[in-house]
């Protein structure tokens, strides 16, 4: 039995030690898988240049990351939306704009499409690429899943007033987008600058105007939103640091394509 | 002294006895609240938002921006993947149990048996991930599914996972049937094809059963590997080859992003309350089977 006790007494102090020692330097931060590119590097050079700061990163969608950040099960929340107002605790921290791109796969030789014929494929409408000027093709769509925010973003910036069908297939991360595009032939889709630029999926242009960073800098190019990273209150401390290192780092930002908030051209509030 | 040693092996004794108890109570408080959490958040659809049993159940509109909860897609997606495995891994698992323990020479049966169990201790994402590289190509280049992504690929991955399950319960089955049924039928003149199909398959009929039933329960409950090859597109398959989604699908890809108290969480908690009834009503049907038997 003191054995035990004493045992006992020994993992207690083991996990108090273990949690002191990480308790006033780790942040965690989850969400937008479109936000995660920036988010990982930031951290790498964060902790590069503060080596007493754990930062640890993950996905999950823009959703999770509200929800999580709301429980206060993470510090900092990723997301391509302004958090709902039903959640008013949270701050919106806006770190950067994000361009996202409507992409297809490389074999059709699509450059442009009309918002109109984007609503129409995917409201289900038009279902072959000879339809929109491409060969005969069945039109394969590749939604997010719900609780996307590129999804959200989606809906609200190019296909509104119109509604996506929900018989498309649907994938949860940018990534795993990116590679069912690349692979499956007549696949439409849509993912963040972060994660199309530099693949081999064509992005195409919405009505003429291409997929750049320039474009969404002058607000010629709809489909681009703020990326967000909430906090449950203000941020303080490192927080609050971190998030400043994420917003103000030229290199990283334009490393993995997005766009600082101070060059913005085009402004509009409700993003 | 002796009767010092004696108190203390009764001390011991009721103390581990005391352990054992705490240990069992403890599983079955753990299960009571599952069971109770469950059911109070599963049946908030109907009793907080006030929709009925019979749209939840039948009704294939999900669209939780305008308040429709229906999930008869996911139900159906479930039952379809699961009769697809059952159909095509339950007589294949059937046939490699009969083999095992009635025509493989034993030094073969040896040599079989733990590469089967083996199958058993394979992540399920491994599965999925198996199915992803090799399967969802293989449809997309050979059938009519224009991007691979089928209720047929999910159905063909379940069919290998559950063929362990299957397999080791139909082997267990036939060997615990008496030998004087096999020598009977041998003496009597009967082939031993004649003997397996005519008085070994009738008489473990109730153990096979339960080897069907258990790899049902198996198929229902998977999600991963049904995830990564089933397309996860809200709607009815359009026909083998057409995308769907299941329950387990749809729970774990909306379950992290539903917002706390909305609609959707409490649709995705009474899908997971109707999983876990379709396993009891299977656990049921196994007990009855193995009653049966006895």
């Amino acid at each position: 039995m003191k054995r035990n006790a004493a045992l006992a007494a020994l993992l207690v102090g083991f996990s108090l030690s273990a949690t002191s020692a990480f308790a006033d330097s780790s942040i965690t931060a989850a969400g937008s898988t479109a936000l995660l590119p920036l988010v990982k590097d930031a951290a790498g050079a964060y902790q590069a240049a503060n080596p007493s700061v754990k930062i640890s990163v993950s996905g999950g969608g823009s959703g999770t990351g509200i929800n999580q950040v709301n429980a206060k099960a993470i510090d900092i929340g990723d997301s391509d939306i302004l958090p709902p107002a039903t959640d008013p605790d949270l701050v919106d921290n806006k770190v950067a704009v994000i361009g996202f791109a409507v992409i297809v796969n490389p074999d059709l030789k699509i450059k442009n499409l009309t918002r109109k014929q984007i609503q129409d494929i995917f409201a289900g409408n038009v279902t072959n690429w000879n339809q929109v000027g491409g060969p005969d093709q069945k039109i394969v769509v590749i939604n997010r899943t719900r609780g996307s925010g590129t999804r959200v973003v989606f809906e609200k910036t190019v296909i509104a007033p119109e509604k996506v069908t929900e018989g498309g297939l649907s994938e949860d991360a940018t990534g795993t987008v990116i590679s069912v595009v690349k692979q499956t032939p007549g696949a439409i889709s849509y993912a963040a600058f972060s994660g199309t630029h530099g693949q081999p999926v064509t992005e195409v242009a919405i009505d003429g105007v291409p997929a750049t960073e320039a474009n969404v800098i002058t607000g010629k190019y709809p489909f681009w939103s703020y990326e967000h990273m909430l906090t449950n209150g203000p941020a303080t401390g490192e927080v609050k640091k971190f998030i400043d290192f994420v917003s103000s780092n030229t290199e990283l930002l334009a490393k993995n394509s997005f766009i600082k908030i101070s060059d913005m051209k085009a402004s509009e509030t409700n993003r | 002294m002796i009767s010092s040693i004696a108190r203390r092996s009764h001390r011991n004794e009721r103390i581990a006895l005391s352990i054992i108890r705490l240990c069992a109570g403890f599983v079955i408080f753990a299960m009571a609240i599952i069971l109770l959490y469950l059911a109070v958040e599963g049946t908030k659809t109907f009793f907080v938002d006030h929709f009925s049993p019979l749209t939840f159940l039948f009704s294939p509109d999900y669209d939780l921006d305008d308040n429709h909860p229906g999930a008869a897609i996911f139900i159906a997606g479930t039952l379809l993947v699961t009769v697809f495995a059952i159909v095509v891994g339950g007589p294949f698992g059937i046939a490699v149990g009969v083999f095992l323990s009635e025509i493989a020479p034993k030094s073969m049966a040896q040599l079989l048996k733990p590469a089967i169990e083996l199958l058993v201790g394979i992540p399920s994402v491994v599965y999925g991930w198996l199915g992803l590289t090799l399967l969802v190509p293989l449809i997309r280049d050979h059938t009519s599914s224009p991007s691979g992504f089928s209720l047929a690929g999910a159905g063909i991955v379940l069919a290998i996972m559950i063929l362990p399950t299957v397999i080791s319960l139909s082997e267990d089955a036939f060997n615990s049937l008496p030998p004087a049924l096999r020598e009977g039928s041998l003496a009597l003149g009967a082939t031993r094809f004649q003997t397996i199909v005519r008085v070994l398959l009738p008489s473990a009929s109730s153990g096979l059963a339960v080897a069907l039933i258990l790899g049902i329960a198996r198929a229902v409950g998977e999600t991963l590997a049904i995830q990564l090859v089933i397309g996860n597109a809200t709607a009815f398959p359009t026909g083998i080859f057409g995308p769907t989604a299941t329950l387990t699908t749809v729970i774990v890809g909306e379950m992290p992003s539903a917002t706390q108290g909305s609609l959707q969480e409490h649709a995705l908690f009474s899908m997971a309350f109707l999983l876990l009834i379709i396993a009891m009503v299977l656990i049921l049907l196994v007990r009855f089977a193995l009653r049966k038997r006895t």
